[in-house]
């Protein structure tokens, strides 16, 4: 109880959260000219790392991110944005929150349902990990409600293929000898691929071992479960995936 | 009779010396690595041939040198009797025993705490040797040249104030007792130059603006008053030479600010520019723009291929690049007459060039504030990483990058040290952008053939007379092509990704190749 309202103080007295729209509005201007040339426009990375994410190696909270942005990363690529006054960099720190940020919207399912669907019916630990337990064939779970929102979660479910995340593409390799293997792309080189199957085999070819490569854009190896979830079941798994943001 | 071989060879190794001439004549000793490009003519090819398509499959590491600091290694080694000279990050050089990769010495340079790099990594592309002296731009913008056999600092020189944004990231380029050395800043809104420094004393000797001042002739395009003074032009990739008609050339940067034109409306001269100097005083002789009032950062620093060759039927001396904003060029390296402009990748941005070489540009391909798409990208069609020459072939080898992006015009103030860059990009990475190594036809710029790659690369190719063609990749494979088809016959995991330029020398009277990886120099021989 007292460190929930610790936590609730220094959510109030964060900087970030005293941030007007018109900030966050300069902040993405800011972000748009100094950060996008490494980190990417929408902040889905390059040359710098993703920022689009919930939490930052870096800066585990605004002060952190607040300085990083100031000060830079010693002996990284990182500089510091020394030219901005502190209130720019706070503009700048917010949007970067943003970016990483989903809105949690309530909805209509019933997350505890959601989870025992998953576990069961869904048979989803066979292919996910959440917090440690599971298979990993598929993305990791723990965190997706904070990554992803609602909308994109029932897409997945009911059109994987539509919404593969990056590192997840799925190839069909045929050798010389004309055995076939799809799977997930793990590695690939102008040389070499490394695959994994459905089974979460490991599979790596030369490529001048192959007949062919094909690419499958717009697939996945999960299974649409567009019929096999009655319309509540699917609100209540939603509602779970959503719930998933990380805290234990 | 052995003694007095081992006397010769101690002799020979503390008297190293490297006069004008050897460097200037570097054909003629291919066991050598002595400038940047292998020679002034900037073809990074080697003459040796004991590597050929039908052994390079046996090429194995001979040693790897692993750099002391945090960083990427986008160093091309010199090798000079016996030693490799290479640059680490920072701002770094070694001396390598080329025998064993065991360092002979190092060097550091304490850099200021608020140093920054606007708009690159804090990297170093290599040195330059003349004499007895090894030569090092340094990130905070000094000129340093040290001892070649202790690697003691002889002389310092500051080539301009680095809280400014001035940089020092290319090698500088040693000519007959000058060293000519570039400098970084076109995000910073510098106002470029290339300067010219006594290769004994350190004193500067001249100093060519590629930016003209008012009343002189090219300050006319910049339009409204004072632009030209933040208007960017760096230099930051090593120029070549044409030893007999005294010509240096070099390569300019964008204009500043890079993304937003409109407060500097005109050509914006000498930005996106070949510019060749008179060597002796440092004056303009001509310059060709090739990407006149640029707002996509396509530098022209490419490396500017001095070759002789027949076109149209004629012998000519040419100035061939392969530039960023994706048309290979030939130029009268005399005068600076365009002969030939022709795309080398894909472009959206220009209907074509006139008989001038002025291109053509197309309607909304300016970039915006929702986003602009254009090939190539912001990195360009090409990039800092060299290009190669094999004149037996009459080919020209580039890596190339084949990818778009989404141009962003953004608000752009100028504050001295400080991004000044109005905008930026969103590339379009992922399954759809690749890499390749292409072969042209030197007199025509038609594809030969193309070896593609897994992504846009970041590495200079090799071209040697053993009738290959080294290349790497953001991936770290570092491989040989056959220069007839574009085939490869030979490949290595380096294990980390890769930023620089292969070379080649002897050791013990044996062919090998170096480059740089990861974090790391490898050296591969037979």
């Amino acid at each position: 109880m007292l460190f929930g309202w610790r936590a609730l103080a220094a959510q109030a007295s964060d900087p970030i959260n005293q941030l007007s729209p018109g900030d966050l509005v300069r902040g993405k201007k800011i972000y748009e000219g100094h950060c996008a040339l490494c980190h990417g426009q929408t902040g889905t990375g390059g040359k710098g790392p993703p920022l689009a994410q919930p939490t930052l190696r870096h800066a585990a909270d605004s002060q952190r991110l607040f300085e990083v942005i100031k000060r830079g990363i010693p002996n990284s690529e990182m500089p510091a944005a020394w030219q901005l006054t502190d209130r720019e960099a706070w503009q700048a720190a917010g949007y970067v929150r943003s970016l990483g940020r989903t809105t949690v919207v309530p909805l209509t399912g019933d997350r505890e349902r959601g989870r025992a669907i998953y576990e069961s019916k869904g048979g989803c630990s066979g292919c996910h990990i959440i917090r440690g337990a599971g298979s990993g064939l598929g993305p990791e779970l723990t965190e997706i409600g904070a990554r992803r929102n609602a909308e994109y979660l029932r897409e997945a479910l009911l059109k994987p293929g539509a919404a593969v995340p990056e590192g997840f593409l799925v190839v069909r390799a045929t050798t010389r000898e004309g055995k076939v293997v799809r799977g997930i792309r793990v590695n690939e080189d102008s040389f070499t691929i490394q695959l994994r199957d459905a089974g979460n085999r490991f599979h790596s070819f030369r490529k001048s071992e192959l007949s062919s490569l094909k690419k499958e854009f717009g697939e996945s190896l999960m299974p649409s479960y567009a019929s096999k979830f009655t319309a509540a079941e699917l609100d209540d798994l939603v509602a779970y995936l959503a719930s998933l943001r990380g805290e234990s | 009779m052995k003694r007095i071989a081992l006397f010769l060879m101690l002799t020979m190794a503390a008297s190293a010396q490297v006069p004008y001439d050897r460097i200037r004549r570097a054909a003629a000793e291919p066991g050598h690595w002595l400038t940047y490009s292998g020679n002034y003519e900037a073809h990074r090819f080697s003459p040796l041939a004991q590597l050929t398509p039908a052994n390079v499959a046996r090429l194995k590491p001979a040693w790897v040198y692993q750099v002391q600091n945090r960083g990427g290694v986008e160093t091309t080694p010199l090798v000079v009797d016996g030693v490799m000279y290479i640059t680490e990050p920072p701002t770094v050089v070694s001396a390598l025993d080329l025998r064993t990769g065991r360092r002979l010495w190092t060097w550091e340079r304490t850099l200021p705490n608020d140093l920054q790099t606007i708009g690159f990594g804090r990297v170093n592309r290599g040195v330059a040797v003349l004499g007895d002296m090894v030569y090092v731009g340094t990130l905070d913008a000094h000129l340093i040249a040290l001892d070649v056999r202790s690697g003691a600092v002889r002389w310092d020189a500051e080539v301009a104030d680095y809280k400014s944004g001035h940089c020092i990231t290319a090698a500088p380029l040693a000519i007959d007792g000058k060293i000519i050395t570039g400098i970084s800043g076109g995000e910073a809104g510098i106002r470029g130059f290339l300067d010219a420094y006594d290769a004994k004393t350190g004193k500067r000797l001249w100093r060519f603006w590629t930016i003209p001042g008012y009343g002189e002739p090219g300050n006319d395009t910049w339009h409204t008053p004072d632009s030209w003074k933040t208007g960017g032009g760096s230099t930051w990739v090593t120029g070549s030479y044409d030893s007999q008609l005294n010509l240096i050339y070099w390569g300019t940067g964008n204009p500043g600010p890079d993304w937003n034109g409109d407060p500097r409306p005109g050509d914006n001269l000498y930005t996106c520019s070949l510019v060749a100097l008179d060597a002796a005083t440092g004056k303009l002789r001509w310059h060709f723009q090739f990407t006149p009032h640029d707002v996509h950062d396509w530098d022209a620093t490419e490396i500017p291929v001095l070759l002789d060759t027949v076109f149209r039927g004629k012998p000519r001396k040419v100035a061939a690049m392969a530039n960023r904003n994706a048309f290979y060029y030939l130029l009268d390296r005399s005068t600076g007459e365009f002969w030939l402009g022709t795309p080398s990748a894909k472009q959206t941005w220009a209907k074509g060039l006139d008989d001038r070489g002025r291109p053509a540009v197309l309607p909304n391909t300016e970039p915006s504030e929702e986003g602009t798409l254009v090939w190539p990208s912001l990195q360009g069609a090409t990039n800092w990483f060299s290009p190669s020459y094999d004149a037996g072939r009459k080919q020209f080898y580039v890596s190339v990058r084949e990818m778009a992006a989404y141009y962003y015009k953004g608000e752009a103030e100028y504050k001295p040290g400080t991004f000044f860059a109005g905008g930026g990009e969103r590339a379009l990475r992922g399954d759809e952008a690749f890499g390749a190594i292409r072969a042209l036809d030197v007199s025509t710029g038609k594809k030969k053939w193309e070896f593609r790659l897994q992504s846009p690369p970041w590495v200079g190719v090799l071209g040697t007379a053993g009738g290959l063609v080294f290349g790497g990749s953001n991936e770290g494979n570092f491989y040989a092509l056959d220069a007839e088809s574009g085939k490869a016959l030979w490949e290595f995991q380096t294990g980390g990704g890769m930023a620089s330029n292969p070379i080649s020398f002897l050791i013990g009277g044996k062919q090998h190749v170096a480059v740089a990886a990861g974090h790391a120099v490898f050296v591969f021989g037979l």
